[in-house]
């Protein structure tokens, strides 16, 4: 299989015309927005709409099979329709692709390494000296610190393309919040980030830094004072501000086109690990895990390789105290299919239908939701999804740290201790591929608490 | 009834709690909706403010939402339509809310289904709906309560409910219950036009309307779509953003009537942000067939010192609005 060039492509699609201007209201013109039609999935080079067992991903009108969608207040819509033009607009701009590039590698610090995990491959060596390879994509040494730059850069130039001045955010852990701070720094865009009240104690350092960078931090109190009560703040805000205000939606859920903006903007991760992977053992990846709150990580690391059917994809989420105990942010395994934030995807709620208080100690996967993709690439059995409890990810810190000497975010954790699980029943040799999305300094008061060390 | 059933399960309080929180009120002040009767209080507050006129009441299950429409334009008035959270501060007071707001002459009444990630909800309505889902409401506990009270009303009733909740009952299902509780109208504010057809279906076959959202952000194309969909009326929401009383209504809406009505027959409703009678007037003088009051009359109904305060206040404030429409 040829590698894909160096350079991380964007998305493409049929070329409209541009520059974008932030609409006056009412608008007097029809505005039927020109996209891959829902019938057939034309794949141009590096298509944004690919397609699975048949099925776009998403159709013109945002779904996933059955998943996805705009289920958002009319007053939005008209917004995501011109989010949509725009987006697909700038897939034919080589001057965008070409800044969006330049940042990535100047700035954000990409190509990140594809590292091989010498002793944590060797502690999963069995007695008779098999076992799989153990790589990791050091999605942690990006600038901030996590994969979330990766979209916030590209939406922020998005938005200035739009003529947006203000870019509001929610966050969960701080890191999407402090990549969106940074990246409004760079480009003198004014910052408001949502964050649950709760989540800003636990994650005190990250509050700082978006204050630090410039960024309003605005807590959030009502409902559980977490992730999904930050995030329906923002929409609210989006829904009084949207003419002069950009949402940059931190991951692959929310309305379309998020889900599938959010993934293009990720999707470097796979491209890169596919090159890299084929310089290194001259092949494919056979396992990817990553971890699962909204989906972010996962579907950057997946995307590339959907169509691969020879690959897993096994993504991790949050089993909080366990599956079994009603404090979980288990989405896709325990969760049933409803409407959040604007798209319908699997859910936590009760028999009302109303959204249930999730639990994780890891602020970013302490979501009741998930993006829209995974739901239905769960339904299709293309990935698999699992979780693990608050304290095996705490174990899971502790050994990468002292196996490695990396110390890796509480949500990448709950990938690294699926290992536990998926290496003794891997063949010997097989490769695994793990996203460490994010590194752990964040984290460090949380795992005093409750690490021995 | 479901009501009665829950109200046994607190023993103590005399009415579903989730939590251990204090009731705000004393509960021997809230009337019990196991009695048929009115609780002497309510009652007597009830026939003096609205010497009842049986002759003349129709049943609220009987006429449609646009037959009511319909009627009123024929008379040259305009409609008030008050919105209130089911089970803020309790369903008992929800109760009296409901006959109150039909006594002072409520045209169409808007009742919200609480829910806990309201996206199109200012903190008013946030917070109303925070309490009524503290106190335990359950949709159940709302169907049973309309069953017991629609056929007192004499204006039908819409409500008002997120999509999920929906989703979750089944659409289907949802439909046959709102419809045999005596509900006329149903308002989705997150669902978009393109995806109404299956909840419309479902509607039609339980005499339910289903009224559709047009906005200022709206264009022109997509708002025409909506109004040929939408039943009942149109609901034309005022301004760009969540609800919540503004000082002033929107500039914007003479144009925007306007350009409704040059594509449609059908009556217009104005909501969000009206909070004085002055309003409701202006939205009339510019040609609306209906105004909405909401978080207006939601502050003055849950954020009273007592429920049988929020009554006197309610009933007050209501016909004020109604006044401003004569």
């Amino acid at each position: 299989m040829t590698s894909s060039t160096t350079t991380p492509k964007t998305i493409i699609t049929p070329p409209l015309p541009k520059p974008y201007s932030s609409f006056q209201l009412p608008s007097k013109f029809c505005n039927r927005v020109t996209t891959p039609s829902s019938t057939s999935c034309t794949l141009i080079r590096d298509s944004t709409s690919v397609c699975m067992a048949g099925l776009p991903r998403p159709d013109s009108f945002g779904r996933f099979g059955k998943y996805g969608g705009k289920y958002v207040p009319e007053t939005l819509m008209h917004a995501l329709t011109e989010l949509e033009t725009a987006f697909y607009a700038l897939a034919h701009d080589g001057e965008f692709e070409k800044e969006l590039n330049g940042i990535l590698r100047d700035y954000v610090g990409r190509e990140t390494p594809l590292y091989f995990a010498e002793r944590l491959t060797e502690h999963y060596r069995r007695p008779n000296g098999e076992g799989p390879h153990i790589y990791l994509k050091r999605e942690d040494l990006n600038h901030t610190g996590a994969h979330k730059i990766n979209n916030a850069v590209g939406q922020a130039l998005l938005a200035k393309r739009l003529g947006k001045k203000r870019i509001i955010a929610e966050t969960g852990a701080g890191q999407h919040g402090v990549a969106t701070a940074t990246i409004c720094a760079r480009f003198g865009l004014q910052c408001i980030i949502y964050m649950g009240a709760q989540d800003m104690e636990r994650q005190a350092p990250n509050v700082f830094r978006m204050r630090l960078l410039g960024a309003k931090v605005k807590a959030v109190h009502s409902g559980t004072a977490t992730l999904k009560d930050a995030t329906s703040e923002a929409i609210r805000d989006w829904v009084t501000n949207v003419e002069t205000t950009h949402y940059i939606l931190g991951s692959v859920a929310g309305p379309h086109p998020y889900p599938m903006m959010v993934r293009d903007f990720h999707k470097v991760i796979g491209k890169e690990t596919r090159k890299q992977a084929l310089e290194k053992w001259g092949g494919k990846p056979d396992v990817l895990v990553a971890c699962v709150g909204g989906g972010s990580n996962a579907m950057g690391l997946f995307h590339e390789f959907v169509e691969d059917k020879d690959i897993r994809l096994i993504g991790v989420e949050a089993a909080g105290f366990g599956l079994d105990s009603g404090k979980h942010a288990a989405t896709l395994t325990k969760g049933d299919v409803g409407v959040l934030h604007g798209a319908m995807s699997y859910l936590l709620q009760d028999e009302d239908g109303q959204i249930i208080e999730p639990h994780s100690i890891s602020a970013g996967l302490d979501y009741p939701g998930v993006g829209p993709e995974h739901s239905f690439l769960k339904d299709l059995g293309r990935a698999e999804y699992y979780s693990v409890t608050d304290d095996e990810a705490l174990e899971a810190i502790k050994k990468l740290s002292q196996l490695e000497g990396i110390i890796p975010a509480l949500e990448t954790s709950h990938a690294l201790a699926y290992l536990e699980k998926l290496c003794p029943t891997l063949p010997n040799g097989a490769k695994v591929v793990l996203n460490c999305s994010g590194r752990g300094d964040k984290d460090v008061h949380t795992a005093i608490k409750h690490l021995q060390v | 009834m479901a009501i009665l059933s829950s109200l046994k399960l607190t023993t103590t309080s005399g009415f579903l709690q989730l939590n251990t929180k204090k009731p705000r009120y004393p509960v021997h002040h809230l009337p019990s909706p196991s009695q048929t009767a009115l609780n002497f209080p309510i009652k007597k507050l009830l026939d003096e403010l609205n010497p009842r006129d049986t002759l003349t009441l129709t049943r609220a299950s009987n006429i449609s939402i646009s037959q009511t429409f319909t009627k009123l334009k024929s008379q040259g008035k305009v409609a008030f339509i008050p919105y209130i959270t089911a089970g803020d501060p309790d369903l008992s007071t929800t109760i009296q809310a409901l006959k109150v707001l039909d006594s002072c002459g409520s045209d169409v009444i808007e009742l919200g289904i609480p829910y806990s990630d309201p996206s199109l909800d200012g903190p008013v309505i946030r917070a109303s709906a925070s309490r009524s889902l503290a106190g335990g409401t359950k949709f159940n506990n709302i169907i049973s309560m309309l069953e017991d009270v629609v056929s007192q009303l004499s204006c039908p009733i819409t409500l008002f409910s997120y999509y999920n909740p929906i989703i979750k009952h089944g659409i289907e299902n949802f439909m046959s219950t709102i419809s045999q509780a005596g509900v006329r109208g149903l308002v989705v504010p997150d669902v978009p036009f393109e995806n109404t057809q299956r909840l419309r279906n479902e509607a039609t076959k339980n005499n339910v309307e289903l009224v559709l959202l047009t906005t200022p952000t709206t264009t022109t194309c997509r708002m025409k779509d909506i109004v040929r969909a939408s039943e009942g009326f149109v609901y034309l929401v005022s301004a760009v953003g969540v609800t919540g009383a503004r000082p002033r209504v929107n500039e914007q809406v003479p144009s925007l009537l306007r350009e409704i009505k040059e594509a449609t027959n059908k009556a217009v409703a104005v909501g969000f942000g009206l909070s004085k009678p002055e309003h409701v007037k202006q939205v009339a003088e510019w040609g609306a067939d209906g105004a909405i009051v909401g978080s207006a009359i939601v502050k003055v109904l849950g954020e009273a010192r007592s429920p049988l305060q929020g009554l006197r206040d309610l009933d007050t404030f209501a016909k004020s609005f109604k006044a401003a429409l004569l």
